[in-house]
């Protein structure tokens, strides 16, 4: 390390940071994802006219929207080593129990803050499961996936709820102000990525994320509150998933026991493509928003020609694994010929 | 406790047995003959993925994609054997096993010559396989029309008084045994799972060694493949959807560590029976099966609690917390 830091004096100068270098800045992942970003709108562009349409674009972020949300504390928990499979059958719980508030009666706050504090409930319990246990998150969350799903599935059988009233329906299906083709959902994704991204970079807590998510045993030995971070980081991760389940139930304005099937595994697509590492320790949230909108977009795009969604899953499939292995490839090239 | 008890296969050996038992004083008809078989074949799906997922898990991986690689060896099977009339069942399953090991190739290919890691491989290839699935059929759903009379009559049929559905999973459960117990390539699958670090310095060849358990474990699903489908004389894009966690979950029941190198053949057949049993007797004692996956949230987290009581090593930390981090 040549440059003049203020630690200098010292024999071991430790830069706080790399110095700049524009190879670096390109070879970064969310560089990366940029170029594949936009990509995807040219090609989205060429085959359809229909893409470039500022309404048509609003309306696409209903259906990424609060999968993006999952993913957003998703990329916590797995920078934090830990993983949350569970998200999808929450969203089903906590859609099960406003559905039973509403047809009880309950006004839409009401319902809105029944979803969240069940989201919240579900969280505690993986949490105090992971923690408290010792357990690993990724066999703990299969069985409270289960848990949760199959109790949406015990008490609505084969049934549906479907009776939400109008102003609980809005929240899902609105936009920020009338006239202005903004979803609710989308604005209150870009807002909580901007407090996600904050909060993960610039805190102090962020640095414990990523220092525990390195190395536990370290971050333990240097007084960081490992536990009481993964068991609040599941908490987070029900709230969210109580969160997409108001935005969920609303837009579709119904509770059935199969409700956000297989969120997980899109959410999960969402932060590993993000460039989060799945062995923890790395990623961005900046990296995630830039995945969900690469998903997403990539989707609309190929649905606006009428391709099946399930023929999308293989084109988003193959762009997971490609993406990860693009760069693992290049830099065992690099490697050999330095 | 007694000695024998704190044996787990033994424990859960006689957890299923009290099920029956249980079971069997509500509803006696449980415990014919016919159900007794009905309730093997039911689980005989369970019993060959979960001893291909073992080995897997084992090696410290995973793999999401069985179920897919199930139902799209499933399709393409049919489709084979739609065309080509002449092929006899013995070529079919050739022809499911060679279809998804090459399937699970693919996999191995990615985790141990690439290096990505495996759930993030084969969360992408079940995506993929399933939609390959819909492309393949064009989203139609083949029935016992378009499959051949042999084909259909394969899996009910009996090789003296046996179902042939007892008796492959009896013949890959003894092959899994002795591959696990008898050969090096077991014991390898074993290291690489408890060290990999380890288990290169001992001379394993640790990419090797993942590459052939996935192409295995592919191979097995393949199989299971042509049996479900002609079985239920169905295949389409939805076929077992979800069944990948079910079968991590009967490993997990029986005792293998996700966390690799702990886990039996005999414990992973206790667990697929344990699911099995538990699916097939709730409609004997009226119990909605929408209960069925309740119970199996409730035993997977009970029963990875119980493990991971008896997986944890005596000695004497400074700081406990921060092993239960690690």
């Amino acid at each position: 390390m040549t440059d003049t830091t203020p630690a200098a004096a010292s024999r071991y100068a430790v830069a706080d940071r790399p110095p700049f270098r524009w190879s670096d800045a390109l070879l970064r992942w969310e560089s990366i994802l940029v170029l594949l970003l936009a990509a995807v709108i040219a090609f989205n562009t060429r085959i359809s006219p229909y893409f470039l349409d500022i309404y048509n674009l609003s309306d696409a972020t209903f259906n990424f929207s609060e999968k993006a949300l999952i993913a957003l504390s998703m990329a916590l928990l797995i920078i934090a080593r830990d993983i949350d499979l569970s998200v999808a059958a929450i969203v089903a719980v906590a859609s099960l129990a406003m559905g039973e508030a509403s047809a009880a009666g309950a006004p839409t706050p009401v319902l809105v803050l029944t979803g969240l504090a069940v989201g919240v409930a579900c969280g505690a319990v993986n949490g105090w499961l992971v923690t408290g246990f010792a357990l690993p998150s990724i066999v703990v969350t299969i069985g409270t996936m289960s848990l949760f799903r199959g109790l949406a599935q015990v008490v609505l059988g084969d049934q549906a709820l479907t009776s939400y009233p109008p102003a609980f329906q809005a929240i899902g299906q609105g936009y920020i102000a009338p006239g202005v083709p903004v979803p609710i959902s989308f604005t209150l994704f870009l807002a909580l990525a901007a407090v996600f991204g904050l909060v993960l970079h610039r805190t102090v807590i962020g640095r414990r994320i990523f220092a525990l998510g390195n190395n536990p045993i370290a971050a333990r030995f240097s007084g960081i509150e490992v536990d009481r971070i993964r068991f609040w980081l599941f908490v987070l991760s029900g709230l969210m998933s109580g969160l997409a389940a108001v935005l969920l139930t609303a837009r579709i304005g119904s509770t059935r026991p199969n409700i956000a099937l297989g969120f997980e595994l899109e959410a999960v697509t969402m932060v590993v493509l993000g460039g989060v590492s799945i062995a923890g320790g790395a990623g961005s949230i900046i990296g995630v928003v830039l995945a969900v909108f690469v998903l997403g977009l990539t989707t609309f795009g190929l649905s606006l020609i009428n391709v099946p969604g399930i023929v999308i899953s293989v084109l988003n499939g193959a762009l997971l694994i490609g993406a990860i292995s693009v760069p693992i490839i290049a830099r065992r090239f690099q490697r050999r010929s330095s | 406790m007694p000695a024998a008890l704190k044996n787990r296969d033994v424990l859960l050996a006689l957890i299923v047995a009290a099920l029956i038992i249980g079971v069997g004083v509500r509803a006696p008809v449980f415990l014919t003959a016919d159900s007794l078989t009905n309730m093997l074949t039911d689980t005989s799906f369970l019993f060959m993925l979960a001893l291909a997922q073992m080995a897997v898990i084992l090696t410290r991986g995973i793999d999401l994609s069985t179920a897919a690689n199930l139902a799209l060896t499933g399709m393409m099977v049919t489709l084979a054997a739609r065309s080509a009339t002449w092929l006899p069942i013995p070529g079919v399953l050739a022809l499911s096993i060679g279809l998804g090991a090459a399937l699970g190739a693919a996999n191995g290919l990615l985790i141990a010559a690439v290096g990505i890691p495996p759930i993030v491989v084969t969360l992408g290839t079940l995506s993929i396989f399933r939609g390959l699935i819909f492309i393949l059929s064009g989203g139609a759903w083949l029935t016992s029309k378009d499959m051949s009379p042999a084909f259909l009559a394969f899996p009910h049929s009996s090789i003296f008084g046996v179902p042939v559905l007892v008796i492959i999973p009896v013949l890959v459960a003894g092959g899994f045994w002795l591959l696990m117990t008898q050969t090096p390539f077991g014991r390898s699958i074993y290291a690489v799972g408890g060290n990999p670090v380890a288990a290169r310095y001992c001379g394993i060849d640790v990419a090797r060694t993942q590459f052939l358990v996935y192409t295995l474990a592919g191979a097995i699903a393949g199989l299971s493949g042509f049996l479900w489908v002609s079985r239920l004389g169905v295949a389409f894009t939805d076929i077992a959807p979800g069944y990948e966690l079910t079968v991590i979950a009967a490993c997990v029941i029986g005792g293998v560590s996700i966390a690799g190198g702990i886990g039996t053949v005999r414990g992973a057949l206790l667990g697929a029976l344990f699911l099995g049993v538990v699916v097939n007797a709730l409609p004997v004692i009226n119990v909605s099966p929408f209960w069925q996956m309740l119970i199996s949230g409730a035993v997977i987290l009970a029963a990875v609690i119980v493990n991971a009581r008896a997986e944890r090593r005596a000695g004497k930390l400074i700081l406990p917390e921060a092993r239960r981090a690690a």
